[in-house]
C-alpha cells in the first residue's frame, strides 16, 4: 500500500537525517583516537579533557557573551519591526520586509567579507562587537518571521479593547500585548541565541583574536589527536542544542490555535 | 467590510526605523563599500590610488576563475535536485499521511540547529578512507580496500550539503501541499481519477510553488558555501567561497576578492531569475 | 445639543469617501442602530466614535464636550468588538474587571461589582472560567459585561450577534433589548440585518455609500421609507413605474401603468415630487389583496407558512413576479388588488 512505502521512506529519511548527527556522541565516548569502526570500549577521558582545556572554555564564553546579546538585541529589533509592519499601515512595508530578509539570501561569505570592509573602511577593530553586528544581520530576519508570525496569530482588537477599556499605550502593552507575545518572545531569543552560537563563517571573519567556540573548533580540526575530544564537545553542544529547540518549539505554540514549525 | 483600518502610520514608521537603520548599516552600507572596493587596485597593506576594472577584468577573463565558477554552479544544481527530489516524498507523508504532523516537523528540524561546522564534519568522519563507512565496510569483509571516491570531491560535497539544507526543502514544500484545498482531491476523484494521475494532475501542480521556492531558497545560499568544500571538497571539490576567502587570508588580494564576490551574487541572482522565469513559462504553457 | 453629537463628519482612507459628512443626534438613554450593507460606513463611524478612527473633518460631541482630541482610552465610550476580543489570558472575572484597574477600587467593592454584573448579563458562578473554555454566546457577554461595568456614556456595539447561530441570536436580542432597558445606558449599535435593527431600535439610521439615507423610528422606516433603497433594504417591497399626472389636497393621480389610474393619499407621496415626474410605487406584500376583480395573474410560486404564506405572482406585462403575503388562495389563477391607501409613491433617483 502506498501509505506503507511512504512511512519507510519517512523513517529511512530519518534515519539519513539523524545518523551523520549521531556519529558525534557515539564516537564521544569511544576509547581510541582514531574515529572509525570497530569501536574500542567506552572511555570518559574525552570529556575530562574538555574539562581540563581553557582554551575551549574561553571560546565558549565569548560564543555565550556574543550569543545572549545577539539574542536580546535581535529579539527587540524583530518585535518592534513586526509590530510595526502587522498592527499598522506602512507604505512600502513589503520592501522593507524585503530589505530585512537580505541576508537570507546572501552567502555569508559575502556578509562576512562586507563587514570586514566596512570596519576597515570606519577603522573600527575586528572584536566580539563586531560579531555581534554580523550575528545581528544573520538573526533579525529568523526574529522577525517568529515574532510576526506570532503579532498575526493574535486579534488585532485585543490591543484596542484594552484602550478602550481605559488604559494607555504603555499599559495595553504591559498588560495585554507583552503577557500574549511572550512565548513567540521567547522563542525569538531561543532560536537567535542558537543560531549565533553555532554561526562560523562570518564570526571567523571579524572576530580578531578572540576566538569563539565554532572557530575555535575549526582550529581544532587540523590536528587528529584532538578530534574525539571536538567530537565531545560536539555531543555536548548537539544535546544542549536539540533541548533548547524543543524547548522553543513548545513555548513558541502555546496559546496557538494551530501549531505553526519552522518559520 | 471597510478595508485596512491601521493606525497612525507615523508610529508604525518609528517602530521599524531602528530595525532598518541597523540591517541597512549592517547590509547596505557595507555592500556598497564592497561595490567600491571592487574597483580598486591592491597594493601593499591598502589600496593604491584611483579607480579601475582590472578586477573584474581578471574575475570574468581568467579560465580559471569560469571553470571554477561553473563547477560550484553545477554542484549547487545538483544539490538542489537531489535535496527536492529527495524532501517532496517526506514532505507529502507529513503533509498527507502522518497522524502527528507537529512531532514530524520538529523531529524533521531539529537536526539543523545543531553546529553546521559539526555536521560537516561528522561527514567527513563518515566518508573519510579510514572513517565509519570504510571502517564498517571492511569489517563486514563487503570491500576490502577503502572506498576512495567518498571523500574530497564534489561528491561528498553534494552528499554534505544535501544533507545540511534538507530542511530548507522540506518545510516550503510541506507548507504548500498543506495548503492544497482536500476538497480538489475529492472532487478529482469523484470525477474519475486513480491515486497517481490525481497526485500528477492536481497535487504536484499546486505544489510548484512551494518547489520552486525551495529550490531558489537552497541553490543561492549553496554556490557561495565556505565550510563544506573546505572540510570535504578537497581540491577537486573547491568552489568559489574557498577562493574569495583566501584573497581575505592573510595578503590577499582584498579587490579582486570583492570583484569575485560581487561577480557571483549576480550571476547566481541571474540564473535563479531565469529559472523563476522558466518556471512560471512552464507553468503557463502547461495550462 | 443632544447627548452624542455627530457634526458633518467625514472620513476617507486615500480613496472616496467611507464616510460623507454625515450628522447626527442621538438624545440620551436612546437604542439607537447604524444600519446598513457592507461597506456602506457604518463601522467606521462608529469607530469614530469610540476614538480608533480620526475623522478627516466635522466634530464628535458627547455630553456637550468635544471628542476630535481625545484618545479611545480617555473616552466615556465602551465598546463591544464583532470579535468579542475576550483577553486570551485572563479569566472571566479578570476580563470583566480589567477596566477597572484605573478606578483602584479596594477588593470587596471590586469584587461585588463583578460579580453584580456577572449576575446582570447571566454568567453568575462562571467568574474562574478560562477563555478559550466559553461559548460563543458566553463570550459575547463577558464582552458586554466588561463594557458595561464601567458604566461608559455610551455602549458601542459593533455587529455584536453576527457570530451567533439563528436561535442564539434571537434569544440575544430580546437580552440586549431588555438589558439596555434596565441599565438605561445610550447604546449604539451597528448591524446588517434589518431585522435586528429594527427588533431593537428606538430609532434606526439607514446608511448606504457613507451617507445616512434615513433616520426614523422602525414603523416608520417600513411604512413611510422616503427613498427607494430604505424600502428595498427594509423588509421585501414591490415597486411599479409611475407618472405624477395631479396633486390637489385630496389626492395625488398617478398613472401607474399596469395598474392603471390611482389615487393615492396625498401623504403617501415622497417629498419634492411635481407633477409629470417619473414615481415608483411601492407596496409591502401584505398590503396586496387577492380579491374577485383586479389585475389577473397566476401563482409562480409559493411558500406555506400558514396564515402569513408568502407567493410570488406572475402578471400581464412585467418580467418580475409581485410578492404577496396572506391567506392560501384557492386556485393558482388569482386577481390582485392594490389598495391605494398603501401605495407609496417615492422619488426614482435614490
Amino acid at each position: 500500500m502506498k501509505n506503507r512505502t511512504l512511512l519507510f521512506y519517512a523513517i529511512a529519511y530519518l534515519a539519513f537525517l539523524y545518523v551523520p548527527v549521531l556519529v558525534l556522541p557515539v564516537f564521544s565516548f569511544n576509547d581510541s583516537e582514531f574515529i572509525a569502526f570497530p569501536l574500542s570500549g567506552f572511555t570518559l577521558r574525552w570529556y575530562q579533557g574538555l574539562a581540563a582545556d581553557s582554551a575551549m572554555q574561553h571560546a565558549l564564553g565569548n560564543s555565550l557573551k556574543v550569543g545572549v546579546v545577539t539574542a536580546l538585541l535581535s529579539t527587540l529589533l524583530g518585535l518592534t519591526a513586526a509590530k510595526a509592519v502587522t498592527r499598522y499601515r506602512l507604505k512600502g512595508a513589503g520592501v522593507a520586509l524585503g530589505f530585512i530578509s537580505l541576508p537570507l539570501f546572501i552567502p555569508d561569505i559575502v556578509l562576512g567579507i562586507s563587514l570586514l570592509l566596512l570596519l576597515g573602511a570606519a577603522n573600527l577593530p575586528l572584536s566580539l562587537a563586531a560579531v555581534v553586528l554580523g550575528h545581528l544581520l544573520v538573526c533579525v530576519p529568523f526574529a522577525l518571521t517568529v515574532l510576526i508570525a506570532r503579532f498575526e496569530g493574535f486579534d488585532k482588537n485585543l490591543e484596542e479593547a484594552s484602550a478602550d477599556l481605559g488604559e494607555n499605550g504603555w499599559m495595553t502593552f504591559w498588560r495585554v500585548t507583552f503577557p500574549l507575545m511572550a512565548p513567540g518572545i521567547i522563542a525569538s531569543l531561543l532560536l537567535t541565541f542558537i543560531t549565533s552560537f553555532d554561526e562560523f563563517l562570518v564570526a571567523y571573519f571579524l572576530s580578531g583574536t578572540e576566538a569563539t567556540l565554532p572557530i575555535y573548533i575549526w582550529g581544532q580540526l587540523r590536528f587528529p589527536e584532538r578530534l574525539p575530544m571536538v567530537l565531545a564537545l560536539g555531543a555536548i553542544i548537539l544535546t544542549v542544542s536539540v533541548g533548547l529547540v524543543v524547548l522553543a518549539e513548545y513555548v513558541r505554540n502555546r496559546g496557538v490555535q494551530k501549531p505553526m514549525v519552522g518559520a | 467590510m471597510v478595508a485596512d483600518r491601521g493606525r497612525n502610520s507615523s508610529e508604525g514608521y518609528v517602530l521599524i526605523a531602528p530595525t532598518l537603520v541597523v540591517m541597512g548599516l549592517a547590509l547596505a552600507a557595507p555592500l556598497g563599500l564592497m561595490a567600491v572596493t571592487s574597483l580598486k587596485n591592491q597594493s601593499g597593506l591598502g589600496f593604491a590610488e584611483g579607480w579601475t576594472l582590472a578586477q573584474y577584468g581578471a574575475a570574468l577573463g581568467r579560465a580559471s576563475y569560469r571553470a571554477l565558477f561553473l563547477r560550484s554552479v553545477l554542484i549547487s544544481s545538483a544539490v538542489t535536485a537531489v535535496t527536492v527530489a529527495l524532501a517532496y516524498p517526506m514532505a507529502y507523508f507529513v503533509a498527507f499521511h502522518a497522524r502527528h504532523k507537529f512531532f514530524w516537523l520538529v523531529a524533521l528540524t531539529i537536526p539543523f540547529w545543531t553546529s553546521y561546522l559539526l555536521r560537516v564534519f561528522a561527514w567527513k568522519i563518515i566518508l573519510g578512507f579510514n572513517g565509519v563507512i570504510n571502517s564498517g565496510l571492511m569489517r563486514l569483509h563487503l570491500i576490502s580496500h577503502p572506498l576512495e571516491f567518498l571523500l574530497y570531491n564534489p561528491f561528498a560535497v553534494v552528499v554534505s550539503l544535501a544533507h545540511a539544507w534538507a530542511a530548507f526543502a522540506i518545510l516550503p514544500i510541506y507548507v504548500s501541499l498543506e495548503k492544497i484545498d482536500r476538497s480538489l482531491l475529492e472532487a478529482a476523484s469523484d470525477l474519475g481519477d486513480s491515486a497517481l494521475r490525481r497526485f500528477l494532475r492536481i497535487t504536484l501542480p499546486l505544489s510548484m510553488p512551494g518547489v520552486i521556492g525551495a529550490a531558489i531558497l537552497i541553490f543561492v545560499p549553496t554556490t557561495g558555501d565556505f565550510v563544506t568544500p573546505a572540510l570535504v571538497g578537497g581540491t577537486k571539490g573547491t568552489m568559489l567561497a574557498n577562493i574569495i576567502e583566501v584573497q581575505f587570508n592573510g595578503v590577499g588580494n582584498w579587490p579582486l576578492g570583492a570583484a569575485l564576490s560581487l561577480v557571483s551574487m549576480a550571476m547566481v541572482g541571474v540564473i535563479a531569475l531565469l529559472f523563476v522565469a522558466a518556471a512560471r513559462a512552464a507553468a503557463k504553457a502547461a495550462r | 445639543m443632544s447627548f452624542l453629537n455627530i457634526a458633518n463628519v467625514s472620513k476617507s482612507f486615500g480613496g472616496p469617501p467611507v464616510v460623507d459628512a454625515v450628522s447626527l443626534d442621538v438624545p440620551r438613554g436612546e437604542f439607537f442602530s447604524l444600519l446598513g450593507p457592507s461597506g456602506c460606513g457604518k463601522t467606521t463611524l462608529l469607530r469614530m466614535i469610540a476614538g480608533f478612527e480620526t475623522p478627516d473633518s466635522g466634530t464628535i460631541s458627547i455630553d456637550g464636550e468635544a471628542m476630535n482630541r481625545v484618545p479611545p482610552h480617555l473616552r466615556p465610550t465602551n465598546m463591544v468588538f464583532q470579535s468579542y476580543a475576550i483577553f486570551p489570558h485572563l479569566n472571566v472575572f479578570d476580563n470583566i474587571a480589567y477596566g477597572l484597574r484605573k478606578a483602584r477600587l479596594p477588593k470587596e467593592a471590586l469584587r461585588a461589582k463583578v460579580e453584580a454584573m456577572l449576575a446582570t448579563v447571566r454568567l453568575e458562578g462562571l467568574g474562574g472560567r478560562a477563555a478559550d473554555q466559553l461559548s460563543g454566546g458566553q463570550r459575547q457577554r463577558v464582552a458586554l459585561a466588561r463594557a458595561l461595568v464601567r458604566e461608559p456614556k455610551i455602549l458601542l456595539l459593533d455587529e455584536p450577534l453576527g457570530a451567533l447561530d439563528k436561535r442564539l441570536r434571537e434569544a440575544m436580542q430580546l437580552e440586549l433589548r431588555a438589558l439596555q432597558r434596565k441599565v438605561g445606558i445610550t447604546f449604539v449599535l451597528v448591524t446588517h440585518d434589518q431585522e435586528e435593527a429594527l427588533s431593537l431600535s428606538d430609532r434606526v439610521a439607514v446608511m448606504e455609500k457613507g451617507t445616512i439615507l434615513q433616520v426614523a423610528a422602525p414603523r416608520e422606516l417600513y411604512e413611510r421609507p422616503n427613498c427607494r433603497a430604505v424600502a428595498d433594504f427594509i423588509g421585501e417591497i414591490n415597486f411599479f413605474h409611475a407618472t405624477v399626472r395631479e396633486i390637489t389636497a385630496g389626492g395625488v393621480l398617478v398613472n401607474a401603468g399596469l395598474l392603471g389610474l390611482v389615487t393615492l393619499p396625498r401623504a403617501n407621496l415622497g417629498p419634492g415630487i411635481k407633477p409629470e415626474d417619473h414615481v415608483l410605487l411601492a407596496i409591502r406584500p401584505e398590503h396586496v389583496r387577492f380579491a374577485q376583480q383586479g389585475i389577473a395573474g397566476e401563482i409562480m410560486a409559493s411558500t406555506f407558512l400558514g396564515e402569513r404564506s408568502r407567493f410570488h405572482v406572475r402578471i400581464e406585462g412585467r418580467g418580475e413576479p409581485v410578492a404577496v403575503s396572506g391567506a392560501p388562495p384557492a386556485t393558482a389563477a388569482v386577481h390582485l388588488a392594490f389598495p391605494p391607501e398603501y401605495l407609496m409613491g417615492l422619488p426614482t433617483t435614490g
